[in-house]
C-alpha cells in the first residue's frame, strides 16, 4: 500500500510538470481559435520559443531576459501566420504546417551555427532556470501522514511558470467570459459578420487573439528549455504542440475542460515511463507506444462523435471576406 | 420615368423636419445601375413602405442608408441634417438600426449577449448585462417585445430571434428603424405580433421603413408607401388613399408584351407530375407547401413569383438536388421516391429530365474549367464521351464545338476557360448541353438573368423549340415577362404555395400581379376580384395615371 | 483555399507566380544565411556543385527526388479533390512497412518480379489503407480530416515503433531493425543494372522505384484529366455545387480522393524499404510528407511541376549534405527551412505578390496595346 501510495504521489507530481507546457499551448491554440483563427503550428511556435529562452538564458544567465525574449520570438511567428492568414487570407492549415516546419529546421540551423554541438545549447546553471519553487513550510506539513507529501511532493516544488499555467486558466476563463474583449472574440470566431456590422474590426480582433497565442507559446517554450530541462535540445517539443492541440479540442475549447484534457494526457506521458514494465491484467505487460498513442487515439475517437460532439468555432478556418 | 407623387400629408409640427430625406441616391455595382438618382422622404413617427419586385433596388437603397455602401452620387440627411454615412457604425450613431433579413445574430449567445454585442459599457461586461437585461425587460414592457434574456439565441423560434434584432436596434436607441423583409420567415401569427410591435414603436416616436414584396403588409402597417422598380422610384402614396391593386399594378408595371410567333402548344400526356409536394428546411421554415401540378409534354409551364418563395427549392427537389419532406414525384409516369437514393440528379437525368440552374455560375458549369469540360457536366458518365473509365478529350471537345454551333456561342472555342465567356454565351452553352439530348422533362431556371438581349430571343426561341419537339418544359422565372412570353400555363408561387394558375394566352398581367403579391386570397377576406378589362394582347406600355382601360 | 479573380494571363498565373514565390523563399533563406555568418553565394555554388556536379550527385538527388515525387502526387490528388492530406507522413511509413511485411513473408519462396509486384501492391494498399479511417471519418461523418491524419501520423510512428521492437526485431540485435531481405525482394538499384552491362559505377541509392514514380505521374495525370473519375474528382474540388447539381456524390469522392493519396504516398515505402535500406527500418520517412506539401505547392498540383519541384527538392537535399561538408556552419537543417518557406510563400502567401504581378502586366499590356479598350466578359448570374 505505501509503495503504491509513493508512486501514485510521484506520478501526480509529474502529471504536473508534464502537463505545465501542455497547458500554456492549449490555452494559446484555444484563444486563436476562437477568434476563428486556426492554429496548427503551435509545435513550431513553442519549439522556437524554447529555442530563444534557452540561448538567452545561456548568454545572459538571466531567466526573465530569456522569457522576454522567447516571448517576442513566439508573437512575431504569430504574427507572420496572422499575416498570411488574417490580411492575405491564405490557407490557415497551410500556414501553419509551414511555421512548424521552419521552426524546426531554423533552430537547428542556428543552434548549430551558434554552438556547434549538434543543436543543442549549452547547459545552463541553476541561477539561468526557473527552478522549483518549495511552497512554505513544506519540509513540516510533509511529514503529516497522507497530505503531508501531497502538499510538499505534489502542490509544493514546482516552477513558477507551473503555478502560473494553473493560474491561467481561471485568468483565461475570465478574459473569455466576463470581458468585453472576450465576448467579442467569441463573437468573431462564430460570426464575423456580426462583429463586422456593429462596427468593430474583425481583423484586430484576431490580430489581438493571435498575438496573445503567441505569449503564451513562449510561456510553454521557456518552461520546456529552462524550467523542465536545462537546455535546448533538437525537436523538443517532441509533439506536445499538437498533443496540446488534441486537448484543446478534446475540452472543446473550454478553458476547464481543456485542462483535465492537458492533464489527462500528461497523466498518460507521465504514467507511461513508469509503468514501463510494470506488470497489469496478470502478466501483461503495457507496451510503451501503446500508452503513447493513446491521447492521439482518443481524440480521433472523439472527433468521430463517438464520445460526445466536439463542435469548434462556426466560422473558424474560413478568412473573413466583407459579402454583400 | 416621371415619379408620381400624391402630396405628402402635412406634418403635425411644420417645424419638424423628415426624418429621412434621400436625395438623388446613385449606385452601380460594374455594369448593374441599381439606384438611379433616388429620391425618398420618410416622415419622422411614421411607418413607411418601400415595395418593389426583385432587382427594383430597395434593399441596395437601404444598404447605402445603414452605411453597408457608399452611394456613388446623392445625399442622406437625418433630421434635416446632411450626414456621410461611410459604415454601420455611423449609421449607429446617426440613429439607424436594421433588422436584416438574415439575422445578424451570434445562435451561441444568449439574447442578453447578443443585445449588447458592440455597444457594452465597459471592459467588464458584468455591468453591461445588468444593465442590458434591465433595458430588455423595459423595451419588453414598453413595445411588447417579450423575449427570456437569458435564452441561447439559437434555440429561439424564428419569431423571437427576429425580436433580439428589433431589441438590438432599440438599445442602440435607435430612432429610425429599418426592416429588410421581415416576414419571409414568419408564420401568420407571427407577421401579426410583429405589426403589434412596429405599431408600438410608431405609438413612440420611432420611424420604422419596412421594405417588402408583400401588399397585405403594406395595406396592414404602413402610412405611406413607395414604390421602385428597376432603381428607380415610380410612385409614392399615401397608404390610406391607395389599394393593392394600384399598387400590384405600379410594382409589375406594363411592359411591352414579347409576343414570339410561336405555334399553339399541342401537349400530351403527363411527363413530370407533383404530389403534395412539400419541404421544410433547418430552420423550420416551410419552403414548399402541399404543391401539386402536373406538365404535359409539349407544354411549356411557367412558374411565375417573387424570388425567395419557394421556386428555387422546387427546382432543386425536381432535379435530385435536394429531397422533400414528403410528396411525390412522377417522371414519364415513373414514381421517383421522395428522397434518399432515388432522387438523385444523376438518375433523373437517366429518367430523362434535364436541368438549366437558376445559379449558372455555381451549378451550371465549373468556371475553372475549359468549356469542352464544362459541355460534359452531368454527362460525363455518357458512353458518349469516352471508353471505359477513360474520357476521350476529341469526343468532347468536338460535342462542345457542335453545341457551340447550334447556340451560336461565341467565340466557339472549346478551349477557352468558361469564365471567359459572358453571360449570355455561358447560359446559350449550359442550355444547349441540356436540349441536345432532347429530354422528355426539361427545368429551366432563370434563363435570361443577366443576358443581353440579342441572346434573350434566341435562348426563348429554342425553348419553345424544345416543346415543340416534344419536351414537357417548366420554366421558372422572376421577369414576368418571360413567363407571359413563352408559357402555355402560368402557375403562381406565394411562400411556397401555389397560389393562382390560368392558361398562358388569357393572362391577366394585373391578375398574375395581385397573386405573387398576395393581395388577394385574404384568409377572411373578399375573395378573387374580377380583373377590370380584358387584357389586350400586345398591349403597350402605358402611364399608370391614366384611367385604367374600361372595356 | 482562397482563389482570386485578375485578368493576370494563364502561363504568368501558372509559369511566373511560383518563381517569384520560390525566390522570395531563397532571399529569406539567403538572409539566414548571412545572419550566421556565412555567404548565401557559397553556399548555392555548393549546393549546386553536390547536386549535379557528379553522377553520383545526380543520382542521389534523383532518389531524393522519387520519394518527393511520390509524397508529392499524393498531397495533390487531395488538394484537387479539395482535401489537405497532412497524413503523407504515416501512410508513407506504414506503406513501408507493407513492403516490409510482404517482403519478410515472401522473399523465400517468390521470384524476384512477382515479389516487386507484391510489394508494389503492399505499399498502396497499406498507405490507403492508412488514409482510409480519416476519409471515412471526413466523409460521413465530418471530422476534419487535417487534424485526423496529423493524429493518424503519430499513430504511425507509435505502431512502427511497437511493430520494429516486439515484431521485426532480429533477436539479440540492439538495433532496431529486422533482417536482411533476400535477395529476391529488392527493386533493382542502377548500380546494379549497370554491372549487369558491364559499365562500373559506384553505389547509390537510385533504383528502378524512381521509374516507378514517373510512371505514377503519367497514371495520375491520366487519371486526373482524362478520366471520369478524375473530372468527378476536381469537379467536387473546384465547385462542390457544380459537382452536387451532376449528380457526384462527395463522400464518395472524399473516401477515393485519400485512397488514391495514401497509396502514392505508401510508395515511398517501396523506394526506401525495397529499393535502397532492404530491410525494415524506423524513420525512413524523414520528413518526406511533408517535402511533398512543399513539391505539390510549388508543382501546382501538376505531375509535371511536381516533377520539377521534386527535383528541386532532391537537388537542396542532395546539395544540402554537400554543403553541411564544405560549410560546417550550415547543416542540412537548413533545407528544412528552405523547405517551410516555399510552403510559406506556395501556399499561405501564394497570393501576396499576385497584385504587383497584376498591375505589373497591366503597364505592359497598355504599353503594348494603347488604345485597346477592355471589355470585361459578363459577370454571369
Amino acid at each position: 500500500m505505501q509503495d503504491w501510495f509513493i508512486i501514485t504521489v510521484s506520478v501526480l507530481a509529474a502529471t504536473i510538470r508534464v502537463s505545465t507546457p501542455l497547458i500554456f499551448c492549449a490555452m494559446a491554440g484555444m484563444i486563436s481559435e476562437r477568434s476563428g483563427v486556426i492554429d496548427i503550428g503551435l509545435e513550431g511556435k513553442m519549439l522556437v520559443a524554447a529555442f530563444a529562452a534557452a540561448v538567452i538564458a545561456a548568454e545572459t544567465g538571466s531567466p526573465w531576459e530569456a522569457l522576454a525574449v522567447a516571448i517576442v520570438t513566439a508573437v512575431a511567428m504569430s504574427l507572420i501566420h496572422g499575416f498570411a492568414c488574417i490580411t492575405h487570407r491564405g490557407d490557415q492549415v497551410v500556414s501553419g504546417v509551414a511555421i512548424n516546419i521552419v521552426a524546426s529546421g531554423l533552430t537547428a540551423v542556428l543552434g548549430n551555427a551558434w554552438y556547434a554541438r549538434g543543436g543543442e545549447t549549452p547547459q545552463l546553471e541553476a541561477t539561468q532556470r526557473f527552478l522549483g519553487i518549495t511552497l512554505p513550510d513544506a519540509d513540516n506539513i510533509g511529514r503529516l501522514p497522507l497530505l503531508g507529501p501531497l502538499y510538499a511532493k505534489v502542490i509544493s516544488g514546482h516552477s513558477l511558470l507551473t503555478y502560473l499555467a494553473f493560474l491561467l486558466v481561471p485568468g483565461m476563463a475570465w478574459l473569455l467570459y466576463r470581458s468585453r474583449f472576450g465576448l467579442r472574440l467569441r463573437a468573431v470566431g462564430e460570426n464575423p459578420a456580426v462583429v463586422d456590422t456593429a462596427g468593430i474590426s474583425v481583423a484586430f480582433l484576431r490580430y489581438r487573439a493571435v498575438m496573445i497565442n503567441g505569449v503564451l507559446c513562449g510561456f510553454a517554450g521557456t518552461y520546456l528549455s529552462i524550467s523542465q530541462s536545462a537546455g535546448f535540445l533538437r525537436d523538443m517539443t517532441a509533439g506536445r504542440g499538437f498533443i496540446a492541440l488534441a486537448a484543446m479540442i478534446f475540452g472543446k475549447w473550454r478553458p476547464l475542460p481543456t485542462l483535465f484534457a492537458c492533464l489527462l494526457f500528461g497523466f498518460l506521458d507521465a504514467g507511461s515511463s513508469r509503468l514501463q514494465g510494470v506488470p497489469l491484467f496478470g502478466r501483461w505487460q503495457v507496451p510503451v507506444q501503446l500508452i503513447q498513442a493513446l491521447p492521439y487515439a482518443l481524440t480521433v475517437i472523439l472527433l468521430a462523435g463517438f464520445i460526445g460532439k466536439a463542435i469548434p468555432p462556426k466560422a473558424i478556418g474560413r478568412p473573413y471576406v466583407k459579402e454583400r | 420615368m416621371s415619379t408620381d407623387s400624391a402630396p405628402v400629408a402635412a406634418p403635425d409640427n411644420p417645424g419638424d423636419a423628415p426624418a429621412v430625406e434621400l436625395v438623388g441616391i446613385d449606385k452601380r455595382f460594374g455594369a448593374v445601375h441599381a439606384n438611379r438618382g433616388v429620391s425618398l422622404t420618410i416622415a419622422k413617427g411614421s411607418i413607411h413602405g418601400i415595395v418593389g419586385e426583385n432587382g427594383a433596388g430597395k434593399s441596395t437603397l437601404m444598404s447605402i442608408l445603414y452605411g453597408f455602401y457608399e452611394a456613388d452620387a446623392g445625399e442622406i440627411r437625418i433630421d434635416g441634417r446632411p450626414i456621410r454615412i461611410k459604415s454601420p457604425r455611423d449609421a449607429i450613431a446617426a440613429g439607424i438600426g436594421m433588422v436584416h433579413q438574415h439575422f445578424m445574430l451570434v445562435d451561441t449567445f444568449t439574447v442578453v449577449e447578443n443585445v449588447m454585442l458592440g455597444a457594452e459599457s465597459g471592459v467588464l461586461i458584468q455591468g453591461s448585462i445588468a444593465k442590458a437585461r434591465a433595458e430588455i425587460e423595459r423595451l419588453g414592457r414598453d413595445y411588447g417585445l417579450v423575449v427570456d434574456p437569458d435564452a441561447v439565441v439559437g434555440e429561439l423560434p424564428v419569431g423571437e430571434q427576429q425580436r433580439v434584432e428589433i431589441l438590438k436596434a432599440l438599445y442602440r436607441q435607435c430612432r429610425i428603424l429599418i426592416l429588410d423583409e421581415p416576414t419571409g420567415v414568419l408564420t401568420p401569427q407571427e407577421t401579426d405580433q410583429l405589426f403589434r410591435i412596429l405599431k408600438a414603436l410608431k405609438d413612440r416616436g420611432v420611424t420604422v421603413i419596412l421594405i417588402t414584396h408583400k401588399l397585405r403588409e403594406i395595406m396592414a402597417v404602413t402610412d405611406r408607401v413607395t414604390v421602385m422598380r428597376l432603381g428607380e422610384v415610380v410612385a409614392e402614396r399615401n397608404t390610406a388613399e391607395t389599394d393593392r391593386e394600384e399598387l400590384a399594378v405600379l410594382m409589375v408595371g406594363r411592359k411591352v408584351r414579347l409576343a414570339p410567333d410561336r405555334a399553339k402548344a399541342r401537349p400530351g400526356q403527363p411527363a413530370l407530375a407533383v404530389e403534395h409536394l412539400s419541404l421544410t428546411d433547418e430552420f423550420g421554415v416551410k419552403r414548399l407547401d402541399d404543391v401539386n401540378f402536373s406538365v404535359r409534354a409539349g407544354e411549356i409551364v411557367g412558374i411565375a413569383g417573387v424570388s425567395g418563395n419557394g421556386q428555387s427549392e422546387l427546382l432543386e427537389v425536381l432535379s435530385g438536388i435536394r429531397g422533400p419532406t414528403s410528396g411525390l414525384i412522377r417522371v414519364l409516369g415513373q414514381e421517383v421516391k421522395a428522397g434518399g437514393e432515388q432522387c438523385r440528379p444523376d438518375r433523373m437525368r437517366r429518367l430523362g429530365l434535364a436541368h438549366v440552374p437558376e445559379d449558372r455560375s455555381r451549378l451550371g458549369l465549373v468556371s475553372a474549367f475549359p468549356a469542352w469540360e464544362s459541355a460534359i457536366l452531368g454527362y460525363q458518365r455518357d458512353k458518349a464521351y469516352g471508353f471505359g473509365p477513360l474520357i476521350s478529350t476529341s469526343a468532347a471537345e468536338k460535342e462542345c464545338a457542335r453545341l457551340m454551333q447550334s447556340f451560336d456561342v461565341r467565340p466557339p472555342e472549346p478551349g477557352l476557360g468558361c469564365a471567359k465567356f459572358s453571360g449570355g454565351n455561358q447560359q446559350k452553352l449550359i442550355l444547349a448541353r441540356e436540349m441536345a439530348r432532347n429530354p422528355k422533362v426539361l427545368l429551366v431556371g432563370q434563363p435570361t438573368r443577366g443576358v443581353d438581349i440579342g441572346a434573350i430571343e434566341f435562348i426563348h426561341k429554342q425553348i419553345v423549340a424544345m416543346r415543340d419537339q416534344g419536351s414537357a418544359v417548366l420554366l421558372v422565372s422572376v421577369e414576368l415577362d418571360e413567363i407571359l412570353a413563352l408559357s402555355d400555363r402560368i402557375i403562381v408561387m406565394f411562400q411556397g404555395r401555389i397560389v393562382g394558375e390560368t392558361p398562358g394566352e388569357r393572362a391577366d398581367e394585373r391578375q398574375l400581379g395581385l397573386w405573387m403579391a398576395n393581395a388577394q386570397a385574404d384568409p377572411g377576406g373578399e375573395g378573387p376580384t374580377v380583373p377590370r378589362g380584358p387584357a389586350i394582347p400586345g398591349l403597350t406600355l402605358q402611364s399608370p395615371t391614366l384611367p385604367r382601360p374600361t372595356s | 483555399m482562397s482563389a482570386p479573380t485578375g485578368p493576370l494571363p494563364r502561363w504568368i498565373d501558372i509559369g511566373v507566380l511560383p518563381i517569384v514565390n520560390l525566390i522570395m523563399a531563397l532571399i529569406v533563406a539567403g538572409l539566414i544565411v548571412l545572419a550566421i555568418g556565412a555567404s548565401p553565394i557559397e553556399a548555392i555554388q555548393s549546393m549546386a556543385e553536390g547536386a549535379f556536379g557528379s553522377l553520383d550527385g545526380i543520382s542521389y538527388t534523383l532518389y531524393y527526388a522519387t520519394d518527393f515525387i511520390f509524397t508529392g502526387l499524393a498531397v495533390a490528388v487531395a488538394f484537387h479533390a479539395g482535401l489537405f492530406n497532412i497524413g503523407g507522413e504515416g501512410q508513407a511509413y506504414i506503406g513501408g512497412l507493407g513492403v516490409g511485411v510482404v517482403a519478410l513473408t515472401f522473399d523465400h519462396s517468390l521470384a524476384f518480379l512477382p515479389m516487386m509486384l507484391l510489394g508494389i501492391v503492399a505499399a498502396a494498399a497499406f498507405g490507403a489503407g492508412w488514409a482510409f479511417i480519416p476519409a471515412y471519418l471526413q466523409a460521413k461523418r465530418g471530422s476534419h480530416v487535417v487534424i485526423t491524419t496529423i493524429m493518424f501520423n503519430f499513430l504511425a510512428t507509435a505502431l512502427m515503433n511497437y511493430v520494429m521492437v516486439y515484431v521485426f526485431r532480429v533477436p539479440g540485435s540492439m538495433e532496431v531493425v529486422s533482417r536482411d531481405f533476400e535477395s529476391s525482394a529488392g527493386i533493382p538499384q542502377l548500380s546494379e543494372i549497370m554491372a549487369k552491362f558491364g559499365i562500373v559505377i559506384s553505389n547509390t541509392p537510385l533504383n528502378l522505384a524512381f521509374v516507378w514514380a514517373i510512371i505514377c505521374c503519367v497514371a495520375v495525370w491520366v487519371y486526373l484529366w482524362r478520366s471520369r473519375g478524375g473530372y468527378e474528382l476536381r469537379t467536387t474540388g473546384l465547385s462542390p455545387k457544380a459537382a452536387e447539381y451532376a449528380g457526384i456524390r462527395p463522400d464518395r469522392i472524399t473516401i477515393t480522393a485519400m485512397l488514391i493519396s495514401g497509396a502514392l504516398a505508401g510508395f515511398v515505402g517501396l523506394n526506401e524499404v525495397m529499393g535502397y535500406h532492404r530491410f525494415l527500418l524506423l524513420d525512413f520517412v524523414a520528413g518526406a510528407g511533408f517535402t511533398g506539401i512543399a513539391v505539390a505547392l510549388m508543382g501546382r498540383n501538376h505531375p509535371f511541376g511536381i516533377v520539377l519541384a521534386s527535383i528541386l527538392f532532391g537537388a537542396l537535399y542532395q546539395g544540402g549534405s554537400e554543403l553541411a561538408f564544405d560549410i560546417p556552419t550550415i547543416t542540412r537543417d537548413m533545407i528544412v527551412v528552405i523547405q517551410g518557406l516555399v510552403i510559406l510563400f506556395s501556399g499561405a502567401l501564394a497570393y501576396m505578390n499576385r497584385p504587383l504581378l497584376e498591375r505589373g502586366w497591366r503597364l505592359y499590356a497598355a504599353r503594348r496595346k494603347p488604345a485597346a479598350t477592355f471589355v470585361a466578359p459578363g459577370t454571369g448570374g
